[in-house]
């Protein structure tokens, strides 16, 4: 007889989601969702939405759900996981929400050590609200607020969070990940599976960035978008595992006298 | 023998699973959904090698694999 | 339990830990830093946690997560800082979640100075944040009734699913005074249990989410209509003031509160002493505003002096109640500048001689 062998996983919401055709948030919430489900987790774990296009999802997956304000979903996942250590606390949030408006909350969450996981979607543009400029959109890439292209002598070069956050001296797994062909996302998710088995454990704080295609506000269509991504984005976003909590953490330098 | 199933209403016509499968039998269909799109259709069922890209690239949960009997897996997912 | 001398900040602190509250997120600023610092110390004694947030926007939000999470948490900060945590308590008050705030006041605006000051009452009770909703404002003028309002104060918030702020300035911070914590106190309020609370789920019930977004208009509409029938809730209800001085045969009514109502308090039993008869209606909670009985103690006297650390903000809500029914005087201090009985003394002599001026508002 016939075996359903992939199916939608039972932490994912049988609905139909608003994402663009092509864009990887459907992906990256099955993944999640997935790791989740495997690691038998569910009926503990409150994610977090945040403010950007994936701002409603927490009709998307089986899961209590909080909805944070812009940039602020690290803060909201110390305050979780404080109150309730058992519960298995994630932020789903982009890059503007992470790396502009939210870069002191993410910092200081890494920096603290709060034993949460972080799903960070670098897309380098801001899709919800129309296509602007990202701190992670690359230099000469077109968006509403940089329509000449980004220049880096007005608006600097972009951030690498996964880089950024790994230099902190508090243990944590930080890794960036990319999810514009299957085969990579079967990487993505063994990233997101080392990440919430890290909060499983009770070890550290966890991030995993991953790079994502938006063939909307890139202007081209999903198809291509995967291949401006391989092309662009991944020369200066390399893929990898930046920091664990059994490797040695970056140590600082000595004192000179 | 695996069998690739796609769900018409929700296939979104973003083409991905088109140009995941490496045997390259997915292809775009000329009917629109409810939604508007046109959806992806298996063109050649025969020679799906049951991978999983197609259903794993999908971003809208659109595409399940049913298999009967043996499944080969190819990389650990 | 035993009268104890106490810190204001560490009273607040120890109410909290009394009325069950053991989380705590907070930043530091002048002059509330006890807050923190002894909550710093004694929440790890009762197994809770406290967090100093890297900045007030981020201990806004640190409550929000865990008052979603069910459990009873506090924060404190002082004007500026609140003005931080604008964004997270309208957030806050939109997703119907309870968190108690203590706001110990200081002179403004903006940096201003580190000495006390009343001149928050607007951003409590009116502006606190944009959208239409309210927080409960309690403000106490002793120690004891700071402790005793901060436990209230955890029963109203879950009671009313909504932020409770407690409204102290610098004097309340510093203050030492005598505490005694009831071992059988009684809850404000019949609370029920957290059932909307993301304590994960097993499919027993459907998902908690704590939101305060809905797109829908119609959504929306409905979703206000139900917050502001709380608010209405509270105005019924919660009101809570004290009177002061002469019951009758009084010429002025003095209207202040908090610690400036403690020197008018003097400043009335220094006229008694002289026979002259003054009464003090002293509200408790600012939001709800005690109008119906500032305007009944208004009605037996002449005329009526507000005195306030600010250039005029409650004043308003007492000309509200009296509808120009009686001449409205004023007397104030800003900057961190303190009022003193002599000075509440000379101005209702001067008002009884008919040489203060009457202010008008509206």
């Amino acid at each position: 007889m016939a075996e359903t062998v992939f199916a939608r996983p039972l932490a994912q919401a049988d609905v139909s989601t608003h994402y663009c055709p092509g864009c990887t948030h459907g992906l990256i919430h099955r993944l999640v969702a997935e790791v989740i489900d495997e690691l038998g987790v569910r009926e503990r774990t409150v994610g977090i939405a945040p403010v950007g296009c994936a701002v409603l999802a927490y009709n998307y997956f089986n899961t209590d759900f909080h909805e944070a304000s812009h940039g602020r979903a690290p803060a909201v996942a110390t305050g979780i996981k404080r109150a309730r250590p058992d519960l298995i606390v994630f932020s789903y949030q982009g890059d503007g929400d992470l790396a502009s408006i939210g870069m002191a909350e993410i910092v200081h969450c890494a920096n603290r050590g709060e034993k949460v996981t972080v799903v960070f979607v670098n897309n380098a543009i801001y899709g919800m609200t129309g296509g602007q400029m990202a701190p992670t959109t690359m230099p000469g890439q077109v968006a509403t607020t940089c329509q000449l292209g980004r220049d880096v002598d007005l608006a600097g070069h972009p951030i690498r969070i996964a880089e950024l956050i790994s230099t902190l001296r508090t243990t944590a797994f930080v890794a960036r990940a990319t999810v514009h062909n299957p085969l990579v996302a079967v990487h993505a998710k063994e990233m997101l599976r080392r990440a919430f088995t890290c909060q499983v454990e009770g070890r550290c704080f966890s991030l995993v960035e991953i790079l994502s295609t938006c063939p909307t506000n890139w202007g081209i269509p999903p198809a291509e978008s995967t291949s401006w991504l391989e092309k662009n984005m991944l020369p200066y976003y390399p893929v990898g595992v930046f920091k664990t909590p059994d490797g040695g953490s970056r140590e600082p330098l000595p004192l000179t006298d | 023998m695996s069998r690739i199933v796609i769900s018409p209403d929700r296939c979104k016509g973003c083409e991905l699973c088109v140009h995941a499968c490496p045997q390259q039998i997915l292809g775009m269909g000329k009917t629109i959904n409810n939604k508007g799109y046109i959806y992806a259709e298996v063109v050649e069922q025969m020679r799906c090698i049951g991978c999983r890209l197609c259903c794993i690239t999908c971003p809208d949960m659109a595409i399940e694999m049913e298999v009967n009997g043996t499944m080969y897996h190819y990389f650990s997912y | 339990m035993t009268k104890k001398l106490m810190k204001g900040s560490e009273a607040i602190g120890e109410a909290a830990v009394q009325a069950g509250c053991k989380l705590f997120f907070g930043y530091p600023i002048t002059p509330q830093n006890e807050i923190p610092e002894y909550m710093s110390m004694r929440l790890p004694q009762i197994g809770g946690a406290f967090v100093q947030a890297e900045s007030e926007v981020a201990a806004s939000h640190m409550i929000y997560g865990a008052a979603g999470a069910g459990e009873r948490v506090m924060t404190s900060s002082s004007s500026p800082g609140v003005s931080l945590m604008a964004e997270g308590i309208s957030y806050l008050a939109g997703s119907e979640l309870p968190v108690v705030i203590v706001n110990i006041m200081r002179a403004g605006p903006g940096l201003g100075g580190i000495l006390p000051s009343q001149a928050d009452y607007f951003q409590a009770t009116k502006g606190l944040a944009h959208g239409d909703f309210r927080v409960l404002v309690l403000a106490p003028w002793s120690i004891q009734e700071a402790a005793d309002l901060v436990q209230d104060a955890f029963d109203l918030a879950d009671y009313y699913r909504n932020p409770v702020m407690v409204l102290g300035d610098g004097l309340i911070g510093q203050m030492m005074e005598p505490v005694e914590f009831s071992e059988d106190r009684e809850p404000a309020k019949e609370l029920a249990p957290k059932i909307w609370a993301t304590t994960g789920c097993d499919g027993s019930r459907p998902t908690n989410v704590i939101n305060s977004l809905f797109l829908d208009p119609n959504e929306l509409e409905q979703h206000n209509y139900k917050l502001t029938e709380k608010f209405d809730t509270m105005v019924r209800d919660e009101k809570r003031y004290e009177t002061y001085g002469a019951e009758e045969d009084y010429d002025v009514l003095i209207v202040a509160y908090g610690t400036v109502a403690r020197v008018c308090s003097t400043a009335i039993d220094e006229l008694s002493e002289e026979g002259i008869a003054v009464a003090m209606v002293r509200p408790i909670t600012l939001f709800p505003y005690p109008y119906e009985a500032v305007r009944e103690a208004a009605l037996k006297a002449n005329s009526v002096l507000v005195v306030e650390l600010s250039a005029g903000q409650m004043i308003e809500d007492v000309a509200l109640a009296l509808a120009r029914s009686r001449p409205i005087h004023f007397l104030n201090r800003m900057g961190g500048m303190l009022v003193s009985p002599d000075e509440v003394v000379a101005k209702i002599k001067a008002i009884l001689k008919g040489s203060s001026e009457e202010v008008h508002i509206g």
